[in-house]
């Protein structure tokens, strides 16, 4: 890929909008992914008061996606952005949808985890949705990655990882279901586990989604709704 | 990828938000410019019906050249926009489609203007003829110092003889066509010059298709209009694209993308990019485009 230019807009105040709309964003990456670990943590450690506080944090997300949203429709009235720039804000448009809809996914894990903690420790101590709390983590700090730096490439390599999640949860979705065949009282329970893990598993799709927001944000090139090799040929 | 000149976020683990922002005043989008050869910049992009075609357009002001090999084609019945910063030649592009150059000395053209398989630049060229195909607005609005009636007979009657009944018919039918008739239906013996500034371009715009040509060519036709008259003039070059094939040339870049079907980029006589409006303001593929459209240029 070629080396990017250190080009400035001639207007600085329109320079100083767009950095200013970009580090907002990333920082929204930040708390999301801090609401993410929490909650997995707050599950898995059965942490009522850590859960609290990420039930009460969501407030905080949803304001942001509020604010960065009008800040972004301003810029498209006033500054009529054109190619990267008009791509850059589209995309950002669309990243802040999903991450808001991150926190609500981590926001549910907390409430499964407040819900779990109520209940008898199993004696894994919940290792498999620790493990792919950890995945879905891991995941989400790439994908945010991936968007600081505006790196395609890395995108990509992102999107492959949601596929490492999805048989994780199929996984555990099967655990859960043999869980409640044997054993009819432990359906509360393992219904709560399967609405947590759930919740993690759409947190990989929604960073996947970023990362697909990321490639056509450098690229110009829309590749949702491919196949996933076919992502590869579109780079 | 070279993300030196970015500043990627590292170590996210320990970003302090309001540290990031030192960090971001240098990034910027990376642009994927590896796929054009030389050999793919040197060949005319074409379009679907091309009107007129140029090949190998060089422009001479006396010694100097303004416009360097120069090719590609403007397509029929769609509106072809150039842009460019001040000076990079788009005003005498468009002033070889009608040769209005030759009344001037010391300028001259090389090259091929292809306009319905016949060479406008050669010597045997009939400027009248041309100029009855070809017609053009200016940027200030130029009414003659006669009568609005008038004004848009003149040119019919240097090229066809028309009987009086005949002459109304055309005179009306080009007012319309310029959506200027409601306002002037009354007056049409008034002289040109009091009408207002948009009313005068739009009068001019009739008097160019009065004549029934097949290219129109607007130079900045609306910069020295107010918003609501750019409006009115924009919504006029949309209808009159499904009858005329026309180039306009506008320092404005809301304008071309817009109006135009297609757009041609140019700088310091040369053309950069030339390609669909719609993918020159979503994605262009030469760096010098995206910077200008972005407003980084300079």
């Amino acid at each position: 890929m070629e080396k990017a230019s250190i080009g400035h807009h001639i207007s600085k105040q329109f320079d100083a909008e767009l950095n200013d709309i970009r580090n907002r964003v990333l920082a929204m990456g930040l708390l999301v992914e801090q609401q993410v670990g929490d909650a997995v943590r707050a599950l898995v450690d059965g942490d009522r008061d850590l859960a609290g506080m990420v039930i009460d944090n969501d407030h905080k997300v949803n304001a942001q996606e509020v604010a960065l949203d009008e800040e972004c429709t301003q810029i498209l009235a006033r500054r009529q952005p054109a190619a990267g720039d008009l791509r850059l804000i589209v995309a950002i448009i669309k990243t802040i949808t999903d991450l808001e809809r991150i926190g609500d996914q981590a926001e549910k894990v907390a409430r499964m985890g407040q819900r779990l903690a109520e209940t008898e420790r199993p004696k894994n101590r919940y290792i498999e949705i620790q493990h792919l709390g950890d995945l879905v983590q891991k995941m989400l700090h790439h994908t945010v990655e991936a968007l600081a730096g505006l790196d395609a490439e890395g995108a990509y390599n992102v999107t492959r990882e949601d596929e490492k999640i999805d048989h994780e949860y199929e996984g555990i979705m099967r655990q859960m279901v043999t869980f409640m065949m044997e054993d009819p009282r432990s359906i509360r329970r393992s219904l709560d586990i399967v609405w947590a893990v759930r919740a993690l598993e759409r947190i990989g799709d929604h960073a996947r989604n970023i990362c697909e927001y990321v490639i056509y944000l450098v690229k110009g090139k829309d590749v949702r709704h491919i196949d996933i090799d076919k992502i590869k040929e579109a780079l | 990828m070279a993300s030196e000149d970015i500043m990627p976020f590292r170590s996210m683990n320990n970003a302090n938000p309001a540290k990031i922002a030192t960090n971001t005043a240098r990034a910027r989008l990376p642009q994927e410019r590896s796929n054009i050869t030389d050999e793919e910049t040197d060949a005319i992009v074409e379009v679907d019906n091309p009107k007129i075609t140029i090949r190998d357009l060089n422009f001479y002001y006396g010694k100097f050249r303004a416009l360097e090999t120069i090719g590609m084609q403007v397509a029929e019945n769609r509106v072809t926009a150039f842009i460019g910063p001040s000076g990079c030649g788009k005003s005498t592009l468009l002033r070889c489609f009608n040769r209005i150059y030759g009344l001037y000395p010391n300028q001259r053209a090389t090259g091929e203007i292809i306009l319905d398989g016949v060479n406008i630049l050669d010597k045997r060229q009939d400027l009248n003829l041309l100029r009855a195909k070809v017609g053009m607005v200016f940027q200030k609005p130029t009414p003659f110092p006669m009568s609005i009636y008038d004004n848009v007979a003149f040119g019919v009657k240097l090229y066809e003889s028309l009987s009086r009944t005949d002459m109304s018919e055309r005179v009306e039918w080009a007012l319309r066509k310029a959506a200027l008739w409601e306002e002037v239906k009354d007056k049409l013996k008034q002289t040109g010059t009091q009408l207002s500034g948009g009313q005068q371009q739009r009068l001019c715009i009739a008097r160019a298709i009065a004549v029934k040509p097949e290219v129109v060519l607007l130079d900045e036709p609306a910069s020295a209009l107010d918003p609501i008259s750019t409006a009115h003039i924009e919504e006029l070059i949309a209808e009159l694209k499904s009858d005329y094939t026309i180039v306009i040339v506008t320092h404005n870049m809301q304008q071309a993308a817009r109006v135009s079907d297609y757009t041609a980029f140019m700088y310091l006589g040369r053309l950069i990019e030339f390609g669909d409006t719609n993918d020159i303001f979503t994605n262009p593929r030469r760096r010098d485009t995206e910077d200008y459209i972005t407003g980084r240029y300079g």
